[in-house]
């Protein structure tokens, strides 16, 4: 039987004071002693290199992590848009309870409260902390912030720095990781990628890393374990991640005890240069922000064959100005990428694979000239000439969804820590507090939050509680872990099947977009369950490895990638037949409205799912941690 | 949409940084115009693969120009003939069918060659570790918009803040200088207010570092600017030289 509990740990009281008194109430590392713990940070995103950096600050000794040949490359440099903060600088009615508010509803009421008002509740001092570091964000004449809007929410709260702002928050913070790093208190690893966990009479003390030039396994340990991995969208091949974006460091920490909750829910974003063939690697995104002003159609004919600006208007349907007459072509993120599939699925998609919706400026160009077009969105059409050589201003762009974020992940109490002791889980990465959908702009608050406000405390807490004894690399556990690595990776080069890592990864890619992709059903979900076990037997028996392992071995390194990418894959389709519900991200035909929106099942379902390993091969385990909302009353989202 | 063209490659093959490379000829088939650059390498790779040979090692990751990890030199380019181009948004359609193409990795001293295309920047780093940054804690910091700051200011701030450190200005320089990285650093912390109070220390020390690491001096040949695939101006050094040469002539008080 499972001794695995889910302790949320979220303190009574009133959900506006929690933070404060949870703060006062924590234990404290005295400064003399802080300097006797050690920490490894997995990651450089704005998780990781925040914590890594604060935490050094603090006197701890930081172990730093990275895939990239340096920590600023990590993906959250690719954020767009901006990042969320309840300043209220611009006097329109924002606040921390509104900001807290929008956060909850947008997740579709599958957060935890407590997390998420503390978030809110940090938003604040995260532009403050960015400003002090140098991160130039947007500024009017006067010389103060200049702020926009966002989806799901109804005032301008956004920061940004042009169409960087991930670029500009992840520098911030990688500078001031590399501050620590001159004086010694960070120790920088990079190229080295997290390929196990070692637990320590059930705490975690370190982590086993291959390193990536060498191909040399080597052993790390430590007073605590942290995770800012990020997320797991690459399952589906094509996403908008980065190329070396996994899961496979969240997965081992399940594999070593750590639940994994609501795998099922995974973002994505209707506005992506749609696919142009086999070959593709990545999709790119394109601003959410395209939105305010082009408009999105297709032609009313399933037969038709024109070019889109031959099309006349009374031919043409504006679906979603049609459908939500209020909000139109700016409804969430989640609403618009299924209406997309729906159409397509009509077979009234455009361009050469039929896999494609207009996104149209012709309008708003005749409306306001193309100038102000120009100025609002110059680098985002220059990026889609270059990309697909159409010139949007004359002619409309066609856009197709694409995977974007994954709102699951390993599951975390209010102090960020996993169920295995010492295990702490940070942005993306942990299940997090966007419940079902993130609204835009909040995957860098959270990152940012979750490494500078809240680890520095829970951390502190943990080990100011716990009784650590000392553990070294030539520990036993060590032994052992390090044995099932080198046993994986020799496994790998064994197979010496006929066929490359990517054909497998295509294979699943396909099945997850089929199955478990914009719009689930109970069938399609169980056959996911039987078709990807299958390729993922196919994928041991006949995989082909180039090389040694002793050595950068590209292949090598994507084929651990993808073992773990088949079991992620089995486990989001398991989790979402489960969740006979619809909820955000998460579409089950069989649960919608009258008028086809996600219809949730509070009644059974106000809950997190959270999964138990219990051995290769063998069904997991699912534990439930109830949510309750009595700050944010349940709804049902409506965008009419 | 353009046909689908064969490429002839030579490409810069080398087992690792003690190793001694040479180019080696590829043809790949089948190559579209809507493919990018990376693609393009991750079909031969792909063909390597399967025929159980070593793949191209190149530096990758997020494919839309921002990371500023791929790095490679097409045809004697720094991120190949397109203008405010990565390598990754470079697309085939810049090519011919038939063209032969040249493929190296960035040559500089300070960048040792890790394995074919793949090179150590972490010298990178280490100027960045040397100064490029503001002393502040975490915790308590003031609120933002107490301190104000002009929007071309704030602008310019940004522009330099733009860079991605992939190296291409190092790499396209024939001193191998790292000026245009250094100098987009120091200027953007210096403008802002939050980052004025420690420019003197900073870009004495950067400049120091850089000097260090085997980095070479600034002739002026803007071929820095000419490859920087964020556009960063050369101003930006002759700012640096004006604000370093004002660290030894004035005293702070």
């Amino acid at each position: 039987m499972s001794s695995l509990k889910l302790d949320s740990k979220v303190p009574q009281g009133d959900i506006k004071t929690l933070w404060e008194d949870y703060k006062f109430n924590a234990k404290l590392v005295n400064p003399s002693n802080k300097r006797k713990f050690t920490v490894i940070v997995v990651g450089s995103g704005l998780a990781g290199a925040s914590s890594a950096a604060t935490l050094s600050e603090l006197g701890y000794n930081v172990l730093n992590f990275c895939i990239q040949d340096s920590p600023r490359r990590a993906h959250s440099i690719a954020a767009q848009g901006g990042i969320n903060a309840a300043t209220n600088y611009q006097g329109d009615g924002d606040s921390v309870w509104r900001l807290f508010y929008d956060t909850v509803k947008g997740g579709d009421y599958r957060a935890r409260e407590a997390n998420v008002y503390r978030l809110a509740e940090v938003s604040n001092n995260i532009i403050d902390q960015c400003v002090a570091q140098g991160v130039p964000f947007a500024r009017d004449y006067g010389g103060l912030y200049s702020m926009r809007s966002f989806g799901g929410a109804q005032v301008s709260r956004t920061f940004y720095a042009r169409g960087q702002t991930g670029q500009q928050l992840l520098l911030g913070a990688y500078s001031a990781m590399e501050k620590e790093v001159a004086k010694g208190g960070v120790k920088q690893f990079t190229r080295r990628e997290m390929v196990d966990l070692v637990v320590v009479d059930g705490k975690a003390r370190g982590i086993i890393v291959r390193n990536i030039i060498t191909g040399e396994i080597e052993r790390y340990a430590a007073d605590a374990v942290l995770l800012g991995t990020g997320g797991y969208g690459n399952v589906f091949f094509l996403s908008t991640n980065a190329m070396t974006s996994n899961g496979s460091a969240a997965w081992k920490a399940y594999k070593r005890g750590a639940a994994f909750a609501n795998p099922c829910y995974v973002q994505i974003h209707p506005t992506c240069i749609p696919v142009h063939g086999e070959l593709q690697s990545k999709l790119t995104l394109m601003s959410e922000s395209l939105r305010n002003d082009g408009r999105i159609w297709v032609p009313k004919s399933a037969t038709e064959t024109r070019k889109a600006t031959d099309i006349p208007e009374e031919e043409r349907d504006y679906y979603l100005e049609r459908k939500y007459p209020a909000f139109g072509n700016l409804v969430p993120r989640d609403v618009a990428s299924r209406n997309a599939k729906n159409m397509t699925d009509e077979d009234k998609g455009v361009g050469e694979t039929k896999l494609a919706v207009y996104l149209d400026f012709k309008d708003a160009i005749e409306r306001l000239g193309r100038d102000v077009i120009e100025a609002r969105y110059g680098n985002l059409f220059e990026m889609y000439e270059s990309i697909t050589d159409e010139n949007p201003y004359e002619t409309p762009m066609r856009i197709y969804p694409a995977i974007h974020y994954t709102m699951g992940g390993v599951w975390v109490d209010y102090n960020l820590q996993s169920t295995i002791p010492g295990l702490f889980v940070l942005g993306e990465a942990n299940f997090s507090d966007h419940g079902a959908n993130r609204l835009g702009a909040s995957a860098l608050m959270q990152g940012v939050a979750d490494g500078y406000f809240v680890i520095p405390y829970t951390l502190g807490n943990y080990l100011g509680s716990e009784k650590l004894d000392k553990v070294s690399i030539d520990h036993e556990a060590f032994n052992t872990v390090e044995k099932e690595v080198q046993a994986r990776f020799d496994k790998f080069m064994n197979i010496k099947g006929t066929k490359t890592v990517d054909h497998f990864h295509k294979q699943l890619g396909k099945l997850m977009w089929e199955y478990v992709g914009m719009a689930r059903t109970e069938e399609g979900l169980k056959k996911a369950l039987v078709e990807i076990p299958k390729v993922r037997e196919q994928f041991w028996k006949d995989l082909k490895i180039p090389g040694d392992s002793k050595d950068l071995n590209i292949e090598l390194e994507k084929a651990n990638r993808v073992a773990d990418f088949f079991e992620i894959g089995e486990l989001m389709a398991r989790d979402a037949l489960n969740r006979a519900e619809s909820a955000g991200g998460h579409f089950r035909l069989e649960s919608q409205t009258e008028e086809g929106e996600a219809k949730r099942n509070d009644e059974q379902y106000c809950n997190v799912s959270a999964w138990e390993y219990t051995g290769d091969n063998q069904e997991p385990v699912l534990h439930v941690e109830e949510l309750t909302f009595p700050n944010v009353p349940l709804t049902q989202r409506s965008y009419k | 949409m353009s046909d689908e063209m064969t490429l002839y490659l030579q490409v810069w093959r080398q087992k690792d940084s003690k190793s001694k490379g040479g180019f080696q000829n590829y043809k790949v088939e089948n190559v579209s115009g809507d493919m990018s650059f990376l693609e393009m390498l991750d079909m031969l790779n792909e063909n390597l693969a399967r025929e159980g040979k070593d793949p191209i090692q190149y530096d990758h990751d997020c494919r839309e120009g921002i990371c500023g990890a791929c790095s490679c030199m097409i045809n004697g380019e720094a991120h190949g003939p397109g203008k405010k181009t990565t390598t990754c948004e470079m697309h085939m359609r810049h090519f011919n069918d038939g063209d032969a193409i040249i493929i190296e990795p960035w040559r500089a001293k300070a960048f040792p060659v890790l394995k074919d295309l793949a090179v150590d920047r972490s010298a990178y780093d280490k100027i960045i570790m040397a100064g490029g940054f503001i002393e502040v804690k975490y915790g308590n910091a003031p609120e933002a918009n107490s301190m104000m700051v002009g929007k071309e200011v704030a602008d310019f701030a940004m522009d330099n803040a733009a860079c991605i450190g992939c190296g291409a200005c190092a790499a396209a320089c024939p001193n191998a200088s790292a000026m245009l990285f250094t100098a987009a650093k120091t200027t953007q912390l210096s403008l802002l207010p939050q980052g004025k109070v420690e420019s003197k220390k900073r870009v004495q020390s950067m400049i120091k570092k850089m000097d260090e690491l085997g980095f070479g001096n600034c002739t002026n040949e803007r071929l820095c600017e000419a490859a920087c695939p964020k556009g960063i101006s050369i101003i930006s050094i002759a700012r640096m030289n004006r604000e370093y040469m004002g660290t030894l002539l004035k005293s702070d008080y």
